[in-house]
């Protein structure tokens, strides 16, 4: 029956609050926890989050009739309490999967955390979740090469991948910055990095860093019989300048560039991600901005959603944080989204703030890499937490050794070798730590001073954003 | 705290190539080769073995030791497999895959006896 047009502002919660709906097995799903004003009833806030994620506006239009609006809606589904914080509730919306553009993150994004953020009948909005059906996953190219993969490139097997971030950040010259990757790669690292943000500055341009680092690369292969790689950071100003500097480095031999998908937007990240596809090119992922988004327990974007974004738009290592070192990131939540990171199906699991089951389909996974203030006394820690499908990466942790970058190298590969070889041997990591790094030293001097040097360092702060858990 | 030492490493001796996981540490003990052995078997993995000669073992490809054991879970079985393959080619790496067919991945791969670089 055709229904009649009636100017006017109706409650959103006519529309849009949908508590018998049953969502599709294609429907996107979100859950996003929500601060209301004060006076506002859940439903109707729930309501409007949905409308105005999806096709609604605030008032009436008779456009509206020209479609099946009902078809087209986000529907807000259900409400739940916050676990410990009354002033907030989590609203769970289905989107039918027509709304998105195949294939596009972009597309996503831009409805569900577009204008509804700055929408005055909230005094704060966080995405927690979203659900993307496998037939919405499909769509997406995904990571370029992926764990596996990864492993028969580099012929890496049965552990974690070993890395350092090349420090100062900033201001060495790309002769100078060869050699700090030269060293580390030939002490036993399987990859140096550049930082987030080195691109291409005054003080060293991109073409004469890569071609710096390859003849390192070289040189360290060489040395050792390992095959060894170098982030070659190509994130830059315009997309075409970003393609010209992966080009590049295709023809010189790497097998491994690097891009910042946050700052540099994910349509680039896309791009970049389906031309290593194409390519044969592994994808190194940094995250810079992340937190401006993911740390403010009631308004923003939750990294796991950031991690299922990233997997979706491609690249083969992501930044997780480390738990044990200098940066944010708690326990559980960081199991939940390393293992949305690997996992070919992750259930819901509040535990580990997983909101939703989802369903990866053929999609490869992602190492991640935890990077951050860590050194080798942690490494009995991070062999527990991560496993072998990861990269450790340690910056400060592998240049600071008194002897220098081959020998922090070396002490770190050891540690990290030994705790393996604990793991598989039944042993617990993280009680034994100790006496396993202690006896891996007795061979190894590199190790017992790198032991000697960071022994008091610890980083033991509260966690910022928690996972929501009750407190009453 | 320990006296600066030198990194020693370098083209010209054959010693400083390595070989991948586990060839930072000391060569295995017969002892240690059995507890990874036993690992490979509780993972669920199928054992293989590959060897080569020293100076080509960065290469994806080593000569296999007849075929991979395919659902082998007796760990004395795998080790004197292990043993006849070092017998056979005494100068040779000898390394030993957990082949995970799942992942379509090795789990794990290491060499258990070391050759003689030349």
């Amino acid at each position: 029956m055709a229904k009649k047009y009636d100017a006017g502002v109706k409650e959103y919660r006519e529309t849009y609050w949908m508590p018998d709906y049953t969502p599709k097995d294609t429907d996107i799903l979100a859950c996003f926890k929500v601060t209301p004003q004060p006076g506002v009833p859940r439903e109707e806030v729930a309501a409007a989050v949905a409308a105005e994620s999806s096709t609604g506006t605030w008032t009436t239009v008779w456009t509206d009739l020209l479609t099946d609006l009902d078809y087209y809606k986000g529907r807000a589904y259900a409400i739940e309490d916050v676990p410990g914080d009354d002033t907030c509730f989590y609203a769970f919306i289905a989107y039918p999967i027509d709304l998105f553009e195949e294939g596009s993150v972009v597309n996503v994004m831009t409805s569900l955390v577009g204008n509804v953020f700055g929408f005055k009948a909230l005094r704060a909005l966080r995405l927690e979740d979203i659900r993307f059906p496998v037939a919405y996953v499909m769509t997406c190219n995904g990571p370029p090469q992926g764990i596996q993969v990864e492993r028969d490139l580099l012929n890496k097997y049965g552990r974690p991948l070993l890395g350092c971030t090349i420090k100062p950040k900033l201001g060495l010259s790309a002769k100078n910055y060869g050699r700090a990757c030269y060293e580390g790669l030939r002490g036993g690292l399987d990859f140096t990095k550049d930082d987030e943000n080195v691109n291409s500055q005054p003080f060293m341009r991109w073409r004469h860093r890569f071609d710096f680092v390859m003849e390192a690369i070289h040189k360290a292969e060489a040395e050792t019989g390992e095959r060894k790689g170098h982030y070659l950071n190509v994130t830059a100003p315009t997309s075409d300048e970003m393609m010209k500097r992966a080009e590049y480095a295709k023809e010189i031999g790497a097998p491994i560039i690097m891009h910042d998908y946050i700052t540099g937007g994910w349509s680039a990240n896309t791009q970049l991600a389906q031309w290593c596809q194409d390519n044969g090119m592994l994808l190194h992922i940094h995250r810079a901005m992340h937190a401006v988004l993911d740390r403010n327990p009631h308004h923003g974007i939750h990294f796991r959603v950031l991690t299922k974004i990233l997997r979706l738009s491609g690249g083969d290592h992501l930044h997780s944080g480390t738990v044990v070192g200098k940066l944010e990131g708690d326990r559980d939540a960081t199991l939940g989204w390393i293992d949305i990171m690997r996992d070919s199906y992750v259930k819901e699991d509040r535990s580990r703030g997983i909101f939703f089951d989802q369903d990866w389909g053929a999609m490869p996974g992602v190492l991640p890499v935890a990077s951050g203030g860590i050194h080798v006394w942690h490494m009995p820690a991070l062999v527990n937490i991560f496993g072998d499908d990861s990269v450790l990466q340690f910056g400060g942790g592998t240049l600071g050794h008194p002897w220098g970058n081959a020998a922090g190298a070396a002490a770190n590969r050891v540690a990290v070798e030994a705790c393996v070889e604990a793991r598989n041997q039944g042993r617990e990591l993280e009680k034994e730590g100790k006496d396993i790094l202690t006896t891996a030293a007795s061979h190894s001097p590199e190790l017992k001073a790198a032991m000697e040097t960071w022994k008091e360092i610890k980083f033991e702060f509260d966690t910022v954003d928690k996972l929501d858990v009750s407190h009453k | 705290m320990s006296e600066m030492q030198d990194y020693a490493s370098s083209l010209e001796d054959t010693n400083s190539r390595k070989f991948e996981t586990f060839s930072y540490l000391p060569a295995m003990s017969p002892d240690q080769i059995r507890t990874q052995i036993e690992f490979i078997v509780s993972k669920g993995w199928n054992p293989s073995i590959e060897h080569t000669e020293p100076q080509n073992a960065s290469g994806s490809y080593w000569y296999m030791w007849k075929l991979p054991m395919f659902g082998e879970t007796d760990v004395d079985t795998i080790l004197a497999e292990c043993e006849a393959c070092h017998q056979a080619h005494p100068d040779n790496h000898v390394r030993l895959l957990g082949l995970d067919n799942y992942a379509q991945c090795a789990g794990a791969s290491m060499v258990i006896y070391r050759g003689t670089p030349t």
